[in-house]
């Protein structure tokens, strides 16, 4: 039947129980890292790839691939949740937070709408991108991150659902006012607290 | 890997919501003006919805969600849709 290719909501399925007390409400354990795309899987060339920090900006900065390189990295180990219910724990990654990103620009916003290749967008409030919460990662296990799971490079926001770790992200603008992105305009939470069990509108 | 479908493969996805058949309809693209049938268009089949793409330019013509018993349907991607009167 036709529904059996649209996305049906995520309440129900299979659940499993956690000792550990890691796994939100709702999620299961994933041993995998399954690919999830809305688009055809976007292959950058690194020269021309660059991160840029717009809007609300007194001077819009911007990165070459080697100068986002050179600025200093951090690596995090991070449990993550998608909402389609799987979640993965102790995933490595390494890059840029974007304390350090946001820090080299003089900014006035609230929020941060992260756009990527291939026209995504997901928004976030600039409080819960800073202080260690949020990095944009191109290094997964220790190995380049592969374009299927968002490289060269992609925003990392493990306290949230895995859709707001924007795949291909090439940049942050920063806004006054909120702009629900691409899942959230389309029924999905716009916050998205995996131990709030925010999923969609209304949650 | 993408979970990437023809939209006929898809098996009436579009049935859903309309009420003729959008495999036979023509749709302009808002991103390229490029004129197609919805019919030779590439469905993805994302967890969290279904999102249908120009398949002259990959910008995004429908977005599909079913959340919480309702249907979410997004066509700002289709500048005009040309619909065959006995579709």
């Amino acid at each position: 039947m036709s529904e059996g290719f649209i996305s049906r909501g995520f309440r129900g399925r299979r659940q499993q129980g956690d000792t550990s007390g890691r796994l939100p409400p709702g999620q299961y354990l994933e041993r995998g890292f399954p690919v999830l795309s809305a688009g055809p899987t976007p292959h950058t060339q690194l020269s021309a790839w660059d991160f840029s920090i717009v809007g609300e900006v007194d001077q819009p900065k911007r990165w070459s691939w080697d100068e986002f390189r050179a600025l200093p990295r951090e690596t995090v180990t991070k449990d993550i949740h998608c909402v389609t219910k799987w979640s993965k724990l102790d995933t490595h990654w390494e890059g840029v937070s974007l304390d350090t990103l946001l820090a080299q620009v003089t900014y006035d916003a609230s929020y941060v709408i992260a756009f990527s290749d291939g026209g995504h967008t997901t928004n976030l409030p600039l409080e819960e991108v800073l202080n260690g919460q949020a990095w944009v990662v191109d290094t997964y296990e220790g190995q380049p991150l592969e374009p299927q799971h968002g490289g060269p490079a992609r925003l990392l926001v493990p306290h949230l659902y895995f859709w707001k770790s924007a795949k291909w992200v090439r940049g942050l603008r920063l806004v006054d006012q909120d702009e629900p992105g691409f899942w959230e305009s389309l029924g999905y939470n716009n916050h998205g607290d995996p131990w709030k069990e925010e999923r969609y509108w209304g949650d | 890997m993408e979970k990437k479908l023809d939209v006929n493969a898809a098996g009436g996805i579009l049935q859903v919501t309309f009420p003729f058949d959008m495999t036979l309809v023509e749709a302009t693209c808002a991103g390229c003006g490029a004129t197609n049938g919805i019919g030779g268009t590439t469905a993805y089949m994302h967890g969290m919805g279904t999102v249908v793409r120009c398949q002259s330019c990959d910008t995004v013509l429908i977005r599909m969600a079913q959340v919480k018993g309702r249907y979410f349907l997004d066509l700002r991607g289709i500048r005009v849709l040309e619909i065959g009167a006995e579709s």
